[in-house]
């Protein structure tokens, strides 16, 4: 990949920190999302707590439908493909989406390669639980992460437990010895300049944001405080009782998110948060797809 | 001096870093208290303008930083910070501060594919490198503004008495030479004088 490209791709996903990215299936949705403040929409035919209750196979979304809310808003649109469906990745550059999340809240396409990121012209944001898994998604190209917690629950176990094991994982890399990078890379499964480059900077080498659980506004703050950088929120906002408000103060809270009072003035009257499930309750552990 | 970084959304630690690397001292703002703190200038990073105006207006920021710069509060824009500070917009009818006499056009390269780096002269100084993301360019600038930077024929960077503005992110490159430009008009004082300009 020509590496210009991969810092541009870079460079759009540092212009949406700071923000919240949600799910949107229709132009209206995408609007109501945009006029509460989310910094990007991922465009989807169903959201993921949806996909989970409908079971079956789950595909990209149909690209008219990504194409009408990509007239409706102004901010960058996103959409996903699945887990090495690299023709749906062609399909979604074709349309010039913003941004690819190759992801495992569809079905996956290939249960041993991603897609190659790097010979695409648009970037790519794919999920990971731990710092292994987030290095060898951007040594295949990926210019942003997300933690993947598990998506369409309501649950923010998962994305706890993904966002403190990357930064537990980032600590340590950056405190061992250079001499000690080499096994810390053979440990991780990754190329070792992708780990000199963490033990060097202290954080990973492109945008880190939590997904997958997030549905009120003390998520946000939570995932906000543990080390993210933005927040994707995919069911919890239209599963919810009033949408536009839940959106907006989910918006609010990320950009002040050690602000308990606000927080809590935030938190108020929001109507009914989505429903969830438990992880013990749940059959299908998106979260295990793509590794 | 102090430099006011508005960090609600989008790349202000990058802004940050660049301050922090030319042994300038910065804050962030992010609600009304903030602004308590007193500083020399002000930066509007890139993001979303959309976000940034939303948010400006709920966390009750708006009318207290709109009426610093109309008292001449240095202030430098990018990307989205040049949407906010510009009087027209090309393709929306949102407006923000409004305070700049440019016609601005958003995400007037396109969509990211249309995404690009180059490099051109800023000011007369240099070439210098120029990042846009999902960029605006100036469509046209009053007889107030002064042109800064062109790049394919469109005007990427303006300035207008205490207002600086460049459609592309010098804080995403190496290159000091804006945000140095922007500490001199800061050093300069209120209202720093532009020849041909009131």
């Amino acid at each position: 990949m020509e590496n210009k490209r991969f810092e541009l791709n870079k460079n759009l996903a540092q212009m949406l920190k700071g923000g919240v990215i949600m799910d949107v299936t229709s132009p209206e949705q995408a609007a109501v999302a945009q006029e509460a403040g989310a910094c990007a929409v991922m465009a989807l035919e169903r959201i993921p707590a949806d996909i989970r209750a409908a079971g079956g196979v789950s595909r990209m979304s149909d690209p008219k439908m990504i194409k009408e809310i990509q007239a409706a808003v102004s901010i960058p649109v996103m959409a996903k493909c699945r887990i090495g469906h690299f023709a749906e990745a062609q399909v979604l550059q074709a349309i010039e989406i913003d941004y690819i999340d190759e992801s495992e809240v569809l079905s996956p396409a290939d249960d041993r390669y991603h897609i190659d990121k790097t010979a695409f012209e648009v970037p790519f944001v794919c999920g990971a639980k731990d710092l292994g898994e987030a290095l060898r998604r951007i040594n295949e190209g990926a210019s942003m992460i997300r933690t993947k917690g598990e998506p369409g629950t309501g649950d923010i176990v998962q994305a706890v437990r993904h966002m403190r094991m990357m930064m537990a994982e980032i600590r340590r890399v950056t405190s061992v010895s250079e001499d000690e990078l080499y096994d810390a890379a053979k440990l991780l499964a990754v190329p070792y300049e992708l780990v000199w480059e963490v033990h060097n900077t202290g954080r990973l080498p492109v945008v880190n944001f939590a997904a997958g659980g997030v549905a009120t506004p003390a998520d946000a703050a939570l995932m906000m405080q543990l080390g993210a950088e933005g927040v994707f929120v995919g069911s919890g906002i239209f599963k919810s009782g009033n949408p536009a408000k839940r959106a907006a103060a989910i918006v609010k809270a990320v950009t002040n998110f050690t602000d308990a009072k606000l927080i809590a003035a935030l938190s108020e009257d929001l109507g009914e948060a989505m429903v969830g499930i438990n992880e013990q309750e749940i059959e299908l552990l998106m979260a295990e797809r793509g590794k | 001096m102090k430099i006011a970084v508005l960090a609600l959304q989008g790349a202000f630690i990058e802004h940050e870093r660049m301050l922090a690397r030319l042994g300038i001292s910065s804050f962030e703002i992010r609600r009304r208290q903030d602004l308590e703190e007193s500083f020399d200038g002000l930066i509007i990073p890139g993001g979303e303008s959309t976000v940034m105006g939303k948010l400006l207006r709920e966390l009750c920021l708006f009318e207290p930083i709109r009426a610093k710069i109309l008292a001449g509060l240095p202030v430098f824009g990018t990307c989205a910070g040049l949407i906010l500070l510009a009087r027209r917009v090309a393709n929306d009818e949102r407006l923000n501060f409004a305070v700049m006499d440019i016609t601005a056009r958003r995400n007037a390269y396109g969509r990211q594919l249309g995404s690009f780096n180059t490099r051109a002269d800023f000011a007369g100084l240099r070439e210098i490198p120029m990042v846009f993301i999902r960029a605006p360019y100036i469509e046209s600038a009053g007889e107030k503004a002064q042109v800064l930077a062109e790049v394919q024929g469109r005007i990427v960077a303006a300035r207008q008495n205490n207002l600086l503005v460049t459609a592309f992110h010098p804080e995403l490159s190496d290159d000091f030479t804006v945000h140095q430009y922007f500490s001199d008009m800061v050093a300069g004082g209120l209202c720093p004088r532009v020849e041909g300009l009131e």
